[in-house]
């Protein structure tokens, strides 16, 4: 069995100009939306309560926010997940209440109304926590970033680090901007799949590169735009295999992760789908335009010797 | 050409060896247990409490399924949970004054297993239920306290000296000593600087006179906050302990936070209560040369004095100025008065001693008042009249409390009170029943992407569909194994990284097995597609890996919390999976196809292009 069956190499440079250029355009949407919307952060990140409850039956939500407002609490968000027997209930800081005292109210004001309900999950996050929570996921990006574009630069040249990081910040850059539109909540476990993706959608890139070079020994005559063209035909098959298997998987989390996961796959998976589309449309033309040449590499080669194919 | 030396195949068996091993212990699940440990140390734990424990089991007919005796405590392993409950009750009313009861899980695998410490990987608090705390220490809160302190001491010594002087008050974060004439603070400056060392002291002149200004040294400032942190650690430690929990943490983050994690715990409302309580013990003058019933009358006290309650008593007016604190307190313990009714006997420490010693002569005849500060909550326990000297640093408060009573209140005045005011600054709680479920969750997003990767996989490759599958196999084996020997802790996101681990790992044999491909449509032989397309996948699967190292290396030491737990999973995932799919792929090839001769490479039909691409 065989997916893919080229009879000469699919001219993808071709259309190196046109990919940029709605690169670009996505993500300048995408800053728009980051911007104008702003990243609907979760409690890990504002600080604040979310609690989730469930009760014995079907539930009126118009019911727990009557009795969280005699509570004096009239900012709280009160939604209905999975079933409609389980409320998910945001607050956001108030000073008035001590650390954790704010969900010991309510959970007693909720008791008092409907003796069935059980408290399932809490947390609180507080404000100075959340900021710290917000700077070390910058870090993080930052390390990777750096990390990648080094580790790119080392093992083949810097034109393709700076490549292979545009590539892959433009994906993260797509999450964001999916989850600023469609105001999905961003938490601490989406933040690690935006990081998970750097690191798993660079492969793609790596991936490429590997065969870029190597076409560089083989075909000693071919121009870049062919060297390049053939590099992305050979490894279609092995794209369209990989990052299939990964988001089966990713699809199983997706159905059966529960909400948690919900997000957290959500995020991967939209970091596979562009991370194939970057590292094909926009990492490679970069290296174009950046003007990457055989000599590039090949002097690199000689320091290599034990990586020279027989 | 194809074919590994013995040690390479050694090495591979051995590793699976190891992975079943460890990787077992997690499927014979857990069973419910108690742990006994004692509250105090120098309780001995020793075959003889382990016999008492299994005889008080026997009288009460409860039925126990193995016991054994380790060096945190004795463990008993019980059938269900309504028996392991009922166990819980009666050692708590026949030895709970001395040891912890605590509910526990206990791993169903053999004996022999936990010997080699293979044991269940250790499920985080999203997995299993409970609460985590992160707490921070008020430093402001424990600079004031200790000020109060030495307001408290600076007046004592001035007394004791017979330096007149015109009271000490709080300015800032420092003291003024005010005096009426130099000659007394010029004395009080060389006596106060000898006796307190950590105090600088320095000449100043306020509005209404003549005074010194005492400030505590930077040095003495921060030997105060990590002697407050470490404070509230024990006295955090010692509270735990009366919650009953199996195996809490409680450890110190940064300089001023503290973290709490109780698996298990149900009654969250309990828990933050105990962790928050502050009981501490003071004892004060009572005022009865006051008008009393005026002052209940009116219910304005005279200045200087505070109306109280005395316990299933009288009204009473005392001092406000508190002469001897419960951080003095060295042991509490429940017992008896001579007239057989409940008390609370407190020792207390050498400088207690002193200051209750010297109370107690200068006021014989009259009555202290015991006062039990429970949450900002002041009660008058008792109020004795002081008949005479008492030395020796001991003393009994007894006031009509049960038994009980006097138990709570020994525990509490033993646990201590925090150095410093502490408050919640995160909170996660999960109850057991969503545990459960995450656990449920977690697996099946594994399996069934497990499932529907290895199909695909099996049916495009054929034979080497099957090898990379095994491999992929060998790889969750792996992983569970190790993470099970490292006992990391293993969350919500963990499970994922887990699931994400299998659809990335496949990546190297993909790239194998197309590369393979490769090799047979440019026309080489058999073997020798294997071959070189081994070799040559390896440098890209190493790069791939490397950058995918290169983020969870920075997830892990820029992440906190759940994000750690992806971290580790995803970083050991790597690991084992360049280990599987390179090395044991690569072993299975050998020994199935290495030794003989291939006519074909079984690995699913090949398309070859008519025209070639040069």
């Amino acid at each position: 069995m065989e997916f893919f069956r080229f009879e000469r190499d699919i001219p993808f440079m071709r259309w190196g100009k046109f990919s940029l250029i709605l690169s670009l355009v996505i993500s300048i949407l995408s800053v728009y939306f980051i911007a104008s919307k702003g990243l609907n952060f979760g409690v890990d990140f504002t600080g604040g309560t979310v609690m989730e409850v469930s009760y014995d039956k079907a539930v009126d939500l118009a019911q727990i926010r009557q009795v969280l407002a005699e509570q004096g609490i009239t900012d709280a968000t009160v939604q209905n997940f999975g079933t409609s027997r389980e409320v998910l209930i945001r607050l956001p800081v108030k000073h008035e209440f001590s650390g954790g005292d704010l969900s010991e109210v309510v959970i007693n004001a909720l008791k008092q109304n409907d003796t069935t309900v059980k408290m399932q999950r809490v947390e609180f996050v507080g404000p100075q926590v959340g900021q710290e929570l917000l700077e070390n996921g910058a870090l993080a990006l930052l390390f990777v970033s750096l990390g990648i574009v080094a580790y790119l630069a080392v093992r083949f040249e810097w034109k393709f680090g700076v490549a292979g990081i545009t590539a892959n910040l433009h994906d993260v850059l797509v999450i964001l901007g999916c989850f600023a539109f469609f105001q999905w909540e961003f938490s601490l476990t989406v933040l690690a799949a935006v990081l998970a993706v750097l690191g798993y959608s660079v492969n793609e890139s790596v991936v490429i590169f590997d065969r870029i070079r190597e076409n560089f020994r083989k075909l000693r005559k071919a121009d870049l735009t062919r060297v390049i063209d053939n590099a992305i035909t050979m490894t279609m098959s092995r794209t369209v295999i990989t990052h299939g298997s990964t988001q089966i998987v990713v699809i199983s989390m997706l159905l059966l992760g529960g909400e948690v996961l919900y997000y957290f796959a959500l995020a991967l998976t939209i970091g596979i789908l562009f991370g194939i589309y970057s590292s094909l449309m926009v990492a490679s033309p970069i290296l174009i335009l950046l003007g990457v040449k055989r000599e590039d590499l090949i002097k690199q080669e000689r320091k290599q010797q034990e990586e020279a194919v027989p | 050409m194809n074919r590994y030396p013995l040690w390479k195949y050694l090495i591979i068996a051995a590793s699976l060896v190891f992975g079943l091993l460890y990787t077992l212990p997690n499927f014979f699940g857990e069973s419910p247990a108690i742990q006994v440990s004692p509250l105090r140390a120098g309780t001995t734990l020793d075959t003889d409490l382990l016999k008492r424990v299994e005889q008080l089991l026997g009288k009460h007919h409860i039925a126990f399924n193995g016991s054994l005796l380790e060096p945190g405590g004795i463990k008993i392993r019980f059938a269900d949970t309504d028996t392991q409950m009922k166990a819980r009750d009666f050692l708590e009313a026949e030895i709970g004054k001395d040891f912890i009861i605590a509910l526990n899980l206990l791993p169903n695998s053999p004996q022999w297993m936990s010997r080699l410490g293979a044991l269940p990987m250790y499920l985080g608090l999203d997995l299993r239920g409970g609460v985590h705390f992160m707490l921070q220490v008020d430093m402001v809160g424990a600079l004031s306290k200790s000020l109060d302190r030495y307001s408290a001491d600076i007046r004592n010594s001035l007394r004791e000296l017979r330096i007149p002087s015109a009271g000490v008050e709080r300015e800032g974060s420092s003291l003024l000593i005010k005096f009426r004439d130099a000659i007394a603070r010029e004395k009080a400056m060389v006596e106060l600087a000898k006796n307190f060392t950590d105090l600088e002291l320095r000449e100043v002149d306020h509005a209404s006179g003549l005074g010194l200004l005492a400030i505590i040294k930077p040095e003495a400032h921060t030997r105060m906050q990590r002697f407050a942190l470490q404070q509230n650690i024990t006295t955090l430690r010692n509270r735990v302990n009366e919650l009953g929990v199996a195996e809490p943490i409680i450890q110190q983050v940064g300089a001023d936070r503290v973290i709490v994690q109780l698996p298990g715990v149900q009654d969250t409302a309990k828990a933050k209560d105990i962790l928050g309580r502050t009981a501490t013990l003071e004892i004060r003058m009572v005022d009865d040369e006051s008008n009393l019933e005026a002052a209940v009358m009116s219910g304005q006290p005279p200045a200087g004095t505070e109306l109280f309650t005395e316990r299933g008593g009288d009204p009473l007016l005392v001092k406000k100025q508190v002469l001897l604190t419960g951080d003095r307190i060295t042991d509490a313990q429940p017992g008896f008065d001579q007239d057989n009714q409940p008390a609370v006997h407190v020792t207390l420490d050498n400088n207690g001693a002193r200051i209750f010693k010297d109370l107690t002569r200068n006021n014989v005849g009259k009555r202290m008042a015991i006062l039990l500060v429970e949450k900002n909550q002041n009660e008058v326990v008792t109020a004795p009249v002081i008949r005479e000297e008492i030395g020796g640093g001991r003393v009994q408060i007894s006031g009509r409390m049960s038994s009980l009573e006097a138990r709570d209140v020994a525990l509490l005045l033993r646990a201590g009170a925090l150095a410093a005011p502490m408050e919640i600054i995160e909170e996660r709680t999960v109850g057991p029943s969503l545990g459960a479920e995450n656990i449920t969750r977690g697996f099946n997003s594994t399996l069934y992407g497990f499932i529907a990767v290895a199909l695909f996989i099996m049916i495009y490759y054929r034979a080497f569909g099957v090898i990379s599958v095994t491999a992929l196999s060998v790889n969750l084996l792996l992983l569970i194994g190790l993470l099970s020997i490292l006992q990391a802790t293993l969350t919500l996101p963990g499970m994922a990284a887990i699931a994400l681990t299998v659809g990335m790992a496949i990546d190297a044999n993909v790239l194998i097995n197309e590369r393979i491909r490769d090799e047979i449509r440019n026309g080489a032989p058999p073997q020798a597609a294997i071959y070189a397309g081994y070799d040559r996948a390896i440098g890209t699967i190493l790069d791939s890996n490397i950058t995918t190292l290169i983020a969870g290396i920075a997830l892990f030491s820029f992440g906190s919390g759940p994000v750690k737990g992806f971290a580790v999973v995803l970083c050991l995932g790597i690991l084992t999976s360049v280990f599987s799919s390179v090395m044991v792929s690569r072993g299975m090839v050998n020994l199935f196809y290495g030794n003989r001769k291939l006519d074909k490479v079984p690995i699913g039909s090949i398309w070859k292009p008519i025209r070639k691409q040069r």
